[in-house]
């Protein structure tokens, strides 16, 4: 247990009471909490890691001679093989602690693609990246000469995945993809993509992001080189995320930030580079970040996350079904296997409108582009209204939402 | 929706249904592009100005009711006012939308926007189209404007 010997809640329905933000009302209505995939709320066992350890455990880690610091450092390495376990990965030297997804889909960008890519090389990602999992692959390829890839998204959302494969070839350098979309809430067959790809002979990156929060991930079997997660939309800290590399690449490749921590020895002319997983972390890391990350790993552990995967299965149903009888609304995003997004648009409605309106009612969802521009544009709008689910939501939240939208058109009507 | 009464008034609804000078202006001698790149909202503002008063003004483009509203109240506000009195008419209604006060009485049916203030997030939608109306003033033919400038 990380938190102040607090239980955690095992059964589904008693998930929620962890987590005391959701407590609050907003216009004396209380909070509907519909934008995990934003970011998540925390349960009382983050919190109260986070609390302690600035209150009873903090020192700087990897420096000190006094048991304080050899304490926090002994904290912040046990982190590294929790998070192993928990995405399945064979041992914690290939987890580097970094700043969310975004920070690790970067240093892969950064330093095994300036190494790796030249002109005739390509980069495969797929028509439904987050902003995170294009642009680095896009400004790499403008300086490198490689050429970047984009394979097609169908209508219901879901991975035009033939033309995936058409697209893969002896060129791809780097397959690089979305292991559940943010936007449309499509869950990608990694496993086969990852598979294909390697038979090319292509590095592979998956993006979790979306991912992690909802169901068990198992690095090993999906066979991926990188895998990258953002703690806070798995119910830990913002400013702390994972990225895991596969030790033979992370070996071979440059260090990413330069300063202290990743070094072994400096002198003017010349520095020899710490070991990995040390040579990508300069600096001092965010300690309280793992400690708290550390927390939420082992509040989804408790809960179980197939117990997590079916209860929100289950609730994605429900949601879309309800959605489903709101005349004038067209989901985006009707994949056969989702997770957690319910992307819509309302006839008349514009999406800020419902965003602005719903959060009248005490409903919290998100009304834009999703950080996937191409995604809308694919679409045909300039933005979606998403209600994203978390472990604590309920069916109540979901019948909220739609009350909320039937009378916001009857308003507009 | 009574905390909403101030922001979706039956004004800004009504010219969110029914767009005022929602049009092309054949004759323009003024024109601009806006841009919100926080929503993806896109503006056009057309003039037809002489002897230093807009004579004219429409705009084109498809956004949230807020900035709807917002350019279709616009474009029947200024029409007959000098640039002077344009520009004076805009520093009230920045006013309005950023702080819910300003002289009411200048505004007229503007004032229909003071609920804006109340949600910092949506200032833009309204500011949009006068951002577009001033750029347009400043002959900035076509140059695109952005609420992010």
């Amino acid at each position: 247990m990380n938190g102040l010997g607090q239980r955690v809640g095992t059964d589904v329905g008693a998930w929620r009471a962890d987590f005391p933000l959701l407590a609050r009302t907003f216009r004396d209505k209380p909070l509907v909490y519909l934008d995990s995939a934003a970011t998540t709320q925390k349960p009382q066992t983050v919190i109260d890691a986070v609390t302690r350890f600035y209150s009873w455990e903090n020192a700087n880690v990897h420096r000190g001679v006094y048991k304080l610091s050899e304490e926090a450092s002994a904290r912040y390495e046990a982190v590294r093989p929790q998070v192993a376990r928990f995405i399945g990965a064979p041992g914690p030297r290939g987890v580097i602690f970094v700043r969310g997804a975004t920070e690790g889909i970067n240093l892969v960008a950064s330093t095994w693609g300036r190494a790796n890519l030249g002109p005739g090389d390509e980069v495969l990602i797929t028509g439904m990246e987050h902003h995170a999992n294009l642009v680095p692959w896009q400004q790499l390829c403008k300086q490198t000469g490689a050429r970047m890839v984009v394979a097609p998204i169908l209508d219901d959302g879901s991975l035009d995945l033939d033309a995936w494969l058409t697209l893969l070839g002896p060129r791809t350098r780097m397959a690089a993809m979305i292991h559940v979309s943010n936007a449309l809430g499509t869950v990608n067959p990694v496993q086969h993509m990852v598979a294909a790809a390697k038979a090319v002979g292509a590095v592979t990156l998956v993006d979790g992001s979306q991912a992690a929060p909802h169901m068990a991930v198992d690095v090993t079997s999906l066979g991926c080189d990188f895998y990258v997660f953002s703690g806070h939309k798995v119910y830990g800290p913002t400013g702390i995320g994972v990225l895991w590399g596969r030790e033979s690449l992370l070996e071979s490749m440059p260090p990413y930030h330069l300063g202290g921590d990743m070094i072994l020895s400096v002198t003017f002319e010349e520095t020899i580079f710490n070991e990995v997983p040390h040579k990508f972390e300069a600096g001092t890391p965010h300690v309280a970040g793992v400690i708290g990350l550390s927390a939420a790993l082992a509040y989804l552990d408790d809960c179980g996350l197939a117990r997590v995967q079916a209860y929100e299965h289950d609730l994605l149903a429900y949601g879309t079904a309800l959605l489903g009888e709101i005349p004038g609304l067209r989901m985006v995003g009707t994949a056969p296997d989702k997770a957690g997004v319910l992307g819509f648009v309302i006839d008349g409605v514009h999406p800020h409108d419902l965003g602005t309106l719903l959060d009248a009612r005490g409903i919290a969802i998100r009304a834009g582009h999703h950080c996937a521009q191409p995604v809308m544009k694919r679409f045909g709008v300039a933005a979606t209204a998403r209600a994203s689910l978390g472990l604590y939501n309920r069916r109540e939240d979901l019948e909220a939402l739609a009350e909320g939208l039937m009378a916001i058109r009857g308003m507009f009507a | 929706m009574d905390e909403l009464r101030d922001l979706y008034q039956e004004v800004i609804l009504d010219h969110n249904r029914k767009p005022r000078n929602r049009r092309a202006l054949d004759d323009a001698t003024h024109r601009a592009h806006g841009h919100n790149p926080l929503c993806g909202d896109q503006l056009v503002v057309q003039l037809r100005c002489a002897e230093g008063k807009v004579l004219e003004a429409a705009f084109e483009g498809d956004g949230c009711a807020i900035s709807t509203a917002s350019a279709s109240l616009m474009t029947e506000s200024v029409r007959g006012k000098g640039e002077a009195e344009v520009r004076a008419l805009h520093e009230q209604f920045h006013r309005l939308v950023t702080t819910g006060e300003a002289d009411l009485d200048q505004l007229g049916k503007l004032a229909a926007l003071a609920g804006v203030a109340e949600y910092p997030a949506r200032v833009k939608c309204a500011s949009l189209a006068w951002h577009t109306l001033l750029a347009a003033l400043d002959r900035k033919v076509d140059q695109a404007v952005s609420t992010e400038v």
